[in-house]
């Protein structure tokens, strides 16, 4: 203990606060956007510049705003650069490191109001937000343990070996109501306690990085920029429960978020706060690193168990729960990434801090993957209870090109669609399940008015029938029928049945599948089923798309009064559907086209209409173009 | 010592020994629950969903499936109540679709009586003819019985299927065939000679063919 903290004073002590830090972003977001080699030329940059000594050049992990990568912040200023290339590098060294000018090209314009920003908490996108467990990564090399106990790393876990005996953690931690961050909201104290009391020996604990959900990240994004964080959390939890042997699920999709943890382990084993007898307390703790090979369902908890062991990825049924008789049928506590990261803060700051966080009945923050058609997107963490409202228009800035919201999906592909009638509606875990959604492990897939609902629960139970493991009949053959029936009604060919046979179906997937991926994989159809029934309506009794989305249910138009005859779109069509040339008005040959679209995106005069049900006006061949008259 | 158990199934006060599930209890009291998957030499799978049950527990109700969920002391079990009933009948238009038809005058398949049974002759589902359920009856004898995995799943979701591993099934399979009796759709039978015969034939045949 007393060793931790003289490391820790002679890391601060090395430190110079005067000194120029420039952080920028190496996670898989920003590095696919080129910071590799933003990072090159800085260090080519500074080395030029004969600055080796006074600038550091330090790799973290992500800040959220991903689509504005790579990002660079420039310390002591805190001064935040967004899409910097290499030949921007040079500027941000001379003028702002040695000069202290701001370079303002790079800086954030908000679109709203035009003004730039020189500090984060100036970005709307992060004004709003409440960055607990997310603030070190932009301060961190996760690859340097040094820099996570320069800013009170491992003290939670000195504090918990020290002045704390296991049955005083899980009582802090049942009374902070932190909940599980994977989805089930399980009150994690709850499961740390089933575990403790279980009978068998030895137990283990385990963290979920399975994240599989299309489009979210928060996961990778902890793992890969503060890996440490989640690893104490989890020592903390062996304490507690009482187990001396951790295993760590990442998916093999994630190879930085594999590499950052096992340097993780590797160094927190070197400086002995991992392994045997840590700290001198006589608490021996050991970890390993499990790749899964990328199946959704693994992430579901006896899947995931069966994979550490060596097994197929499926769930086995368990009405005996995983922490009663989990891996190698021994007590095992499985959380969440974001669960266990959270752990480090409640035990340093206390249960009653965590509580005043967020809603009596969910405490602390979350972390959101924001996406779909929102102006700003990207990883947000806010306090439980903020309303999906504030959400959507204030960190999300709106939506995008000034449309109008339809619903938006949380909680992943078996998350239920919200509609706009509840954008009020505070977000914590039982305020979603009240109306037919849920937190899942976090992803917001906000849509506009050009999404088609059907078209878009038709996605998602696709997504499900082929992530389901398919060992259970009502969720493998279940699904089947949905997507066949969708398929059907998206298609123009849905029936008068097709609605019932839908609910009957899901009905039968809630109360009857074998583990949670077939329970909840029904909630798109029922949400969107309840809420947007008019749009199914729509689909099987008038033939029509109201999103004009279904190809088979639209058609593409060339407006007579409008075409110039520019023959854009029919040098484009892909099956030379339109006829027409540079005096006669176009018309699209309804028989040959293939309603790809091409003509209504290629036309610079708006001319050409798309139209649901697709019954277009009788073609009128042969009209002479009317040109608008050039501006003088 | 192994505990005895006492709880109630229809009504009927039933002791059983603890560990055992709610399906083999019910069975050893002359209560029939219908299952597809399950088989008292194997494991319990969990997986057709057939032998689903309503519980009764601290006052709340619950839908399990009764081959897997252990006895406990005071429960009570509704094994044919109308919500188990329309369950099973919608499972059994699921697997209709998947089987062809039994010939006229020829023995009806066990999913076939059973579909009667419970009124689902007519599935009003779309026709996905696979002829396997994937009750995977014959993987898990092969694997637990024989010690042989010859047979074993391949691909997820509804790609999910059954498959020999060709270094075993070749030297295994025709001589033993045991599972040919536990295929509730009979599909295994032609399965094993269709694939016997592709593995027999020497890949140099093969590509000649495709030439």
């Amino acid at each position: 203990m007393t060793e931790l903290e003289k490391l820790r004073s002679e890391i601060i002590a090395r430190g110079d606060p005067k000194k120029s830090i420039i952080t920028v972003c190496a996670s898989t977001g920003c590095s696919a956007l080129g910071a590799r080699k933003v990072i090159e030329s800085l260090r080519e940059e500074i080395k030029k510049q004969g600055l080796g000594g006074e600038v550091e050049i330090k790799e973290t992990g992500c800040l959220g705003f991903c689509e504005l990568g790579p990002r660079v912040i420039v310390y002591p200023e805190e001064i935040p650069y967004f899409r910097v290339k290499p030949q921007d590098v040079s500027k941000i060294v001379s003028e702002t490191v040695v000069n202290g000018k701001i370079v303002e090209h790079l800086l954030y314009v908000n679109p709203v109001t035009g003004e730039k920003a020189q500090k984060l908490e100036d970005i709307p996108f992060y004004k709003h937000q409440l960055r607990l467990l997310l603030k070190n990564n932009a301060l961190i090399d996760p690859k340097k343990i040094e820099d996570y106990i320069a800013l009170g790393g491992y003290k939670a876990l000195g504090k918990a070996l020290f002045q704390m005996t296991p049955k005083q953690v899980i009582k802090e931690i049942k009374k902070s109501n932190l909940r599980g961050r994977g989805g089930g909201g399980f009150p994690a104290g709850r499961k740390w306690e089933t575990t403790c009391n279980a009978p068998g020996e030895p137990k283990y604990v385990l963290v979920n990085c399975d994240e599989g959900d299309p489009g979210a990240f928060m996961d990778r994004s902890l793992m890969e920029g503060n890996p440490h964080s989640v690893l104490e959390g989890l020592m903390i939890g062996a304490y507690a429960i009482g187990a001396n042997e951790g295993f760590i699920y990442v998916r093999e999709e994630y190879p930085l978020a594999v590499e950052n943890i096992t340097t993780a382990i590797k160094q927190a084993e070197d400086h002995g706060l991992l392994g045997k007898n840590i700290m001198d307390s006589g608490f021996n703790f050991r970890v390993k690193v499990h790749r899964g090979a990328g199946a959704f369902v693994s992430g579901e908890s006896s899947a995931l168990m069966a994979a550490i062991e060596g097994k197929v990825g499926e769930p086995r049924p368990k009405y005996i729960h995983t922490a009663v008789k989990g891996l190698w049928e021994r007590p095992s506590c499985l959380n969440n990434v974001e669960t266990w990261a959270n752990v480090p803060l409640i035990i340093l700051n206390g249960a009653d801090w965590f509580r005043n966080i967020g809603t009596s009945s969910s405490s602390g923050t979350k972390i959101f993957s924001l996406v779909g058609k929102v102006n700003n997107t990207g990883l947000v963490e806010v306090p439980m209870g903020i309303t999906l409202r504030d959400l959507i228009f204030k960190i999300g800035g709106g939506i995008r090109g000034g449309k109008k919201f339809k619903a938006v999906q949380t909680g992943g592909p078996s998350g239920g669609f919200i509609p706009e009638k509840y954008l009020d509606l505070s977000i914590d875990f039982d305020e979603l399940a009240k109306v037919g959604s849920m937190m899942g492990s976090g992803g917001v897939i906000v849509m506009d008015e050009d999404t088609c609902i059907v078209d878009v629960t038709r996605y998602y139970v696709d997504f499900l029938s082929k992530e389901s493991c398919g060992k259970c009949v009502p969720c493998r053959e279940g699904l089947r029928q949905i997507l066949n029936v969708l398929n059907r009604i998206c298609s123009g060919l849905g029936e008068g049945e097709d609605l019932k046979n839908l609910e009957d179906l899901s009905k039968l997937l809630k109360e009857a599948s074998l583990c949670a991926l077939g329970t909840t994989a029904a909630n798109p159809v029922v949400t969107s089923l309840t809420h947007f029934r008019g749009e199914y309506e729509a689909h099987i009794h008038e033939k029509r798309c109201p999103a004009k989305v279904c190809r088979a249910l639209v058609a593409y138009y060339i407006q007579p009064e409008k075409c110039q005859a520019c023959m854009a779109c029919l040098k484009n069509c892909p099956v030379n559907a339109i006829t027409g040339d540079k005096d006669t008005v176009h018309v699209i040959n309804q028989e040959k086209c293939i309603r790809c679209g091409t003509c209504y995106e290629e036309c610079p005069f708006n001319s050409i209409e798309k139209i649901s049900p697709p019954i277009p006006l009788p073609p009128r061949h042969g009209i002479k173009v009317k040109r608008k008259k050039k501006k003088e | 010592m192994v505990r005895e158990i006492s709880l109630k199934i229809d009504g009927k006060e039933i002791n059983a020994k603890e560990g055992t599930t709610i399906l083999q209890a019910a069975k050893a009291n002359g209560i029939e629950i219908p299952t597809l998957c399950y088989d008292e030499r194997l494991e319990p799978y969990g997986a057709c969903r057939l032998c689903t049950v309503e519980i009764v527990k601290g006052g709340g109700r619950r839908l399990v499936a009764s081959c897997v969920y252990p006895v406990e002391e005071g429960l009570e079990v509704e094994t044919n109540n109308e919500k188990v009933r329309k369950i099973r009948k919608l499972i059994l238009e699921l697997l209709l679709p998947l089987l062809s038809p039994s010939e006229e005058g020829s023995e009806a398949g066990p999913i076939e009586v059973l579909a009667k049974k419970y009124g689902a002759e007519k599935s009003r589902f779309k026709t996905e003819l696979t002829n396997c359920t994937l009750c995977g009856l014959c993987v898990r004898y092969c694997a637990e019985v024989k010690k042989a995995n010859a047979i074993c799943f391949i691909d997820r979701g509804t790609r999910r299927q059954t498959a020999f591993l060709p270094e075993i099934a070749p030297n295994q399979c025709l001589a033993c065939r045991e599972c040919f009796s536990l295929c509730p759709t009979g599909e295994i039978v032609s399965l094993v000679e269709g694939t016997m015969y592709s593995l027999s034939t020497p890949i140099s045949e093969k590509i000649k063919k495709k030439r």
